[in-house]
């Protein structure tokens, strides 16, 4: 029978939960790496005991830890070697440097400032980590301040792949609230030189030569709260997804409004519909319908808790503007939690299991694509990031 | 031997259970113990200094014998207390944050 192993990033530490195909009965794992910010783990789909993850500490920086035994073990990849005898420093996995060579790196010296003035690149934490699809030692870093950084040696050194940020607009970018982090990276599974990448608050981008150069796909997008609505980058992205079938159509959660694109985010519709808000963070679409998608809808960017207290998934089995309240199983009152954007993943399994964690440390679990769920846990710190494996 | 004193979140990353014992030669000097250190535990690298500038991070301080080493440079030689092994190097997390 299958098995679900679902991969909790919390403020303070790393949950393994696991279950049978059922999806009934869990067992939790952890805290792992206890009293560290853990913002994202991630297993490989090319090998799912290769499971990576993003550690990090505002005393002690950042450490990449890699586990290679489905997560009963970890090491931070390269840690463990001596220098070599001619001296040689060893790669060291939590080394993330910004390029900055004359081939390469072009003049990439400030982004904009909260203010709007030039600001110094400054690496701060690992965001995201997305396993290559084919390649287990090969992964992809998406950090803050924002740049993808790639690694094809399982973790132990890493590159930047600076044509991102030396494409042109990098010098416009701005930092969101949470930081000017680089959160989402989107893997094309039927084109393996097509990227997508989200920054907030930037925008999106799309590489179509595996990552040497890029361009942004804004157009489409209105963001009431920037000077021109309709800029090209400035945009706070909070969280895109698609669905393996059809890559091109891609579903945005923005700051405010949620986007449909059908043409590889070359342009963008609202499918916000009849949402009660269509501010949020999160959104994910189901692993066998690819129109189906779902949402967390929160009051405001001012207030980042669930409208009337009532934690509400949405569904919308149209790709979008027709959208239903999934709440059975879910706190109708009292409830003033917040999803963060790494924080609901989908299974495999027939029915589809949707997860998503809470800031206020619940990770709640759907065996039925939504339509029940039930706590998995419900007193973790609070919840960063959620991914789930679907095992043989 | 030099002993040093790392915060607890540290000796986990390291995977030490208490003080760290080095060997470093004469002379003992705050940047040649961490340079020590970190060649002893390569995991520690980063966390302590930044990778590129050997720069302090913020949240860290450096104290041996009652006395605040944090803003010595690295070149600065250790009291004898510390060199002798009777007093170890502290490298201590601020408290801060929740």
């Amino acid at each position: 029978m299958s098995k679900v192993r679902v991969l909790v990033g919390t403020r303070k530490g790393a949950f393994i939960l696991t279950s049978d195909g059922k999806r009934q009965q869990w067992e939790v794992s952890g805290p792992h790496f206890a009293g560290w910010e853990m913002y994202h783990l991630k297993g490989s789909p090319a090998d799912p005991n290769r499971i990576y993850a993003s550690q990090t500490s505002g005393w002690f920086g950042q450490m990449i830890q890699r586990s290679d035994d489905g997560g009963k073990t970890w090491e931070a990849p390269g840690g463990e070697k001596m220098p070599a005898p001619d001296g040689t420093p060893p790669p060291a996995s939590n080394k993330f440097v910004y390029d900055t060579s004359p081939e390469t790196g072009k003049p990439m010296t400030t982004h904009q400032f909260y203010d709007g003035k030039p600001h110094p690149w400054e690496f701060k934490r690992v965001w995201h980590l997305e396993p290559s699809l084919t390649e287990p030692d090969t992964v992809y870093a998406g950090v803050e301040d924002a740049a993808l950084f790639r690694s094809t040696d399982g973790g132990k050194s890493w590159h930047e792949m600076a044509g991102l940020r030396g494409h042109g607009t990098g010098p416009k970018w701005q930092p969101g609230a949470g930081g000017m982090c680089l959160h989402t990276i989107l893997l094309d599974p039927s084109d393996p030189k097509r990227i997508f990448i989200a920054i907030s608050s930037a925008g999106a981008f799309r590489s179509d030569d595996a990552g040497k150069t890029w361009k942004p796909i804004n157009q489409g997008l209105v963001s009431q709260y920037i000077p021109d609505p309709k800029a090209e980058v400035g945009h706070c992205v909070h969280r895109i997804a698609l669905h393996r079938s059809r890559p091109n159509t891609l579903f945005m959660q923005k700051h405010w409004d949620v986007m449909r694109s059908d043409d590889a985010g070359d342009s963008w519709r609202e499918v916000s519909g009849n949402l009660p808000t269509d501010f949020g963070f999160v959104i994910d679409v189901h692993a066998h319908e690819p129109e189906t998608i779902y949402v967390v809808p929160i009051k405001s960017d001012s207030e980042h808790f669930p409208l009337e207290g009532k934690l509400r998934v949405y569904r919308s089995k149209t790709g979008g503007n027709e959208w239903e309240a999934l709440t059975k199983g879910l706190p109708q009152k009292d409830c003033y939690v917040n999803v963060l954007r790494d924080a609901m993943a989908v299974d495999s399994l027939d029915a589809c299991g949707v997860y998503f964690g809470t800031t206020g440390g619940q990770v709640y679990a759907s065996a039925d694509a939504g339509d029940t769920w039930s706590a998995i846990v419900r007193d973790l710190p609070g919840v960063l990031s959620v991914e789930v494996q679907t095992l043989p | 031997m030099i002993r040093v004193l790392l915060p607890p979140h540290l000796r986990t990353l390291a995977k030490v259970k208490d003080e760290v014992a080095l060997e470093v030669a004469a002379p003992v000097t705050l940047g040649s113990v961490l340079d020590a250190l970190e060649a002893r535990y390569p995991v520690l690298r980063g966390t302590i200094r930044d990778h590129v500038t050997l720069q302090r991070r913020p949240f860290l301080r450096f104290f041996a014998c009652e006395e605040d080493l944090s803003h010595e440079p690295p070149d600065t030689p250790l009291p004898d207390a510390v060199v002798s092994g009777k007093e170890p190097l502290i490298v201590l997390g601020a408290i801060a944050g929740g």
